[in-house]
């Protein structure tokens, strides 16, 4: 089958031709499959939101090409617009594009600019909501008048509303507290699961990426520098430390362990292969 | 598209022209348009130009960041030349159907459009060379007379340096909205004026939103850091007049002079 987004020595230079030139991509390519939930790590600066604005037609490449389901996304306008829809861009701080009077008109301006029907648009509306736990009674308030982690959310549901088959977020949970974060992190799985999406999500937090990825993609400088399942990439720990990024709190701690001598996977990095890596360990000790 | 808006933006330097006080650059800015609307034919003309030319010579502003500048004017000095070419009086040149074109028109259309791009070209060099701030503080100093009228001077140059300032933050921004509104499907390039206007309103909404939350934020942290007005308010730096302005001047008042005596001689 083909993959679902494609990139192809996909390279970017912001400012051709004035002082302020610089590369921002240089020849990436990888792909991503139908229903993965893929992670883009990286410093500030290592090119992670000039990618994602590639995947939805938002910035048009230097060279390269970026192809979805087999077909370059620039080959005509109309189907520009059209991938613009099926892959859905959740951009940092998203609470800062609403505009509409209520929460309902708001979510729905996606869905309308799709020209939906009226019941089909109210369908999604709500269904959106639904996803990422807006109350019915929310939806005819001004989104102004909500708090901050809600005012998130339905942005979020502004474009969750558009049912994109990819779905792109940087950063969601920036600048909220940890429940509200988890809480935007469990609406986004729930929608991949329902509707067998595929997401796309930057984050600095990798602690944040180890809980949701299958596979991750390590940005540096513009270039990928690392690509694999989370447990492959947490097992180059001092890599990914030359290029100011870190391992999740638990894969450093078995680390440590290692260092110690005491024989465990020093790649885990999530709560539960922890425990069960600890409980093997303490069955081998038990056996000797 | 708004990245190439240059307006009021500051290439750092460390040229002649970036040292000199900003008060002798702001005094010059003013002899240099009189001197440009004094000028009347060629040789005077010539002069402005040459002066320009030195002065972004000495700088070391690119001329092609400069050219970049004139861009978004580009219509309205086309629009002034033709109009000048097509309806002025004198000696006819070609005719052709209704239109004619004057020998005067040709002059006056070639002198018109000089005279806008040397008038914005030279009022650029002085915000591409001077930061904001030093540029605030040079308005201020030299507006200080106006305060015996009970002008809030300090007031209004601090409130110039935080709309100097916050161009290229609000470009940004608008950028950013524009982008993620595009992400939703909006479709600004299409569809007639109305529909064109009201695609503006998802744009306009959050971004009179963010900048009323910027101002609000940027008072707050004035006033933790005790701001509260001018009075009183010792600087950093002090403006003093050196060497070089007496020099700039000096050239200045020559430049000026000169134009006044090709006028009077009708060059």
């Amino acid at each position: 089958m083909t993959p679902i987004l494609q990139v192809v020595d996909l390279c970017h230079t912001y400012g051709e031709g004035t002082p302020f030139c610089h590369d921002a991509l240089q020849n990436i390519s990888f792909s991503i499959e139908e229903g993965e939930f893929v992670g883009i790590i990286g410093h500030t600066g290592s090119g992670k939101s000039t990618l994602i604005q590639h995947l939805n037609c938002l910035a048009k490449p230097s060279s390269g090409q970026i192809l979805f389901r087999g077909e370059d996304v620039w080959k005509d306008k109309a189907f520009t617009r059209d991938v613009r829809f099926r892959v859905g861009l959740v951009f940092q701080y998203p609470e800062y594009q609403l505009f509409e009077e209520t929460v309902y008109d708001d979510i729905a301006f996606g869905p309308k600019n799709m020209g939906l029907s009226k019941e089909e648009i109210d369908r999604r509306v709500r269904r959106a909501a639904g996803f990422v736990g807006i109350p019915e009674e929310n939806l005819q308030k001004s989104p102004f008048d909500l708090s901050g982690g809600q005012k998130r959310r339905a942005a979020i549901a502004g474009v969750i509303a558009m049912e994109p088959q990819v779905l792109i977020l940087d950063e969601p949970t920036a600048g909220l507290d940890p429940a509200g974060g988890e809480k935007i992190l469990q609406n986004i799985r729930a929608y991949q699961k329902a509707l067998n999406a595929t997401v796309i999500m930057v984050s600095h937090s990798m602690e944040e990426v180890a809980a949701c990825a299958d596979r991750l993609i390590v940005l540096n400088e513009g270039a990928v520098a690392m690509m694999g399942t989370p447990h492959e990439v947490f097992s180059h720990a001092q890599e990914l430390e030359k290029i100011g990024l870190d391992v999740p709190q638990v894969t450093r701690v078995f680390l440590r362990l290692r260092q110690l001598g005491m024989d465990v996977d020093p790649a885990v990095y999530n709560i539960k292969d922890a425990v069960s890596a600890l409980m093997k360990y303490r069955g081998v000790n038990a056996d000797a | 598209m708004l990245k190439d808006i240059t307006l009021g933006q500051y290439f750092p330097g460390n040229s002649v022209i970036h040292r000199l006080d900003p008060r002798t650059k702001l005094l010059l800015v003013v002899v240099y348009i009189v001197a440009l609307f004094t000028a009347k034919w060629f040789v005077s003309y010539a002069l402005v130009l040459l002066c320009l030319i030195v002065i972004i010579g000495i700088s070391g502003v690119k001329p092609r960041t400069i050219l970049k500048s004139l861009k978004p004017l580009l219509f309205i000095i086309l629009f002034t030349g033709i109009l000048n070419l097509f309806y002025t009086e004198g000696k006819t040149l070609v005719s052709f159907w209704i239109s004619t074109i004057t020998y005067e028109g040709l002059t006056r259309a070639f002198f018109m459009i000089l005279r806008i791009s040397l008038l914005v070209t030279g009022t650029f060099m002085l915000t591409y060379t001077t930061s904001p701030v030093s540029l605030t503080d040079g308005m201020e100093s030299l507006l200080r007379p106006l305060r015996h009228l009970h002008i809030p001077v300090h007031e209004l140059s601090m409130m110039m340096c935080i709309a100097l300032r916050f161009i290229p933050t609000l470009t940004q921004e608008t950028d950013k909205i524009i982008s993620a509104q595009k992400a939703r499907g909006a479709d600004f390039e299409s569809g007639n004026l109305v529909a064109r206007a009201k695609a503006l309103v998802p744009i306009l909404v959050p971004l009179f939103i963010s900048s009323f939350r910027r101002a609000d934020e940027l008072a707050t942290a004035m006033e933790c850091r005790c701001y509260h007005g001018g009075e009183g308010r010792t600087k950093l730096k002090q403006l003093q007049y050196r060497a070089r302005d007496a020099v700039a001047f000096f050239l200045g008042a020559i430049v000026l002079a000169s134009v006044i005596l090709l006028r009077i001689f009708g060059l």
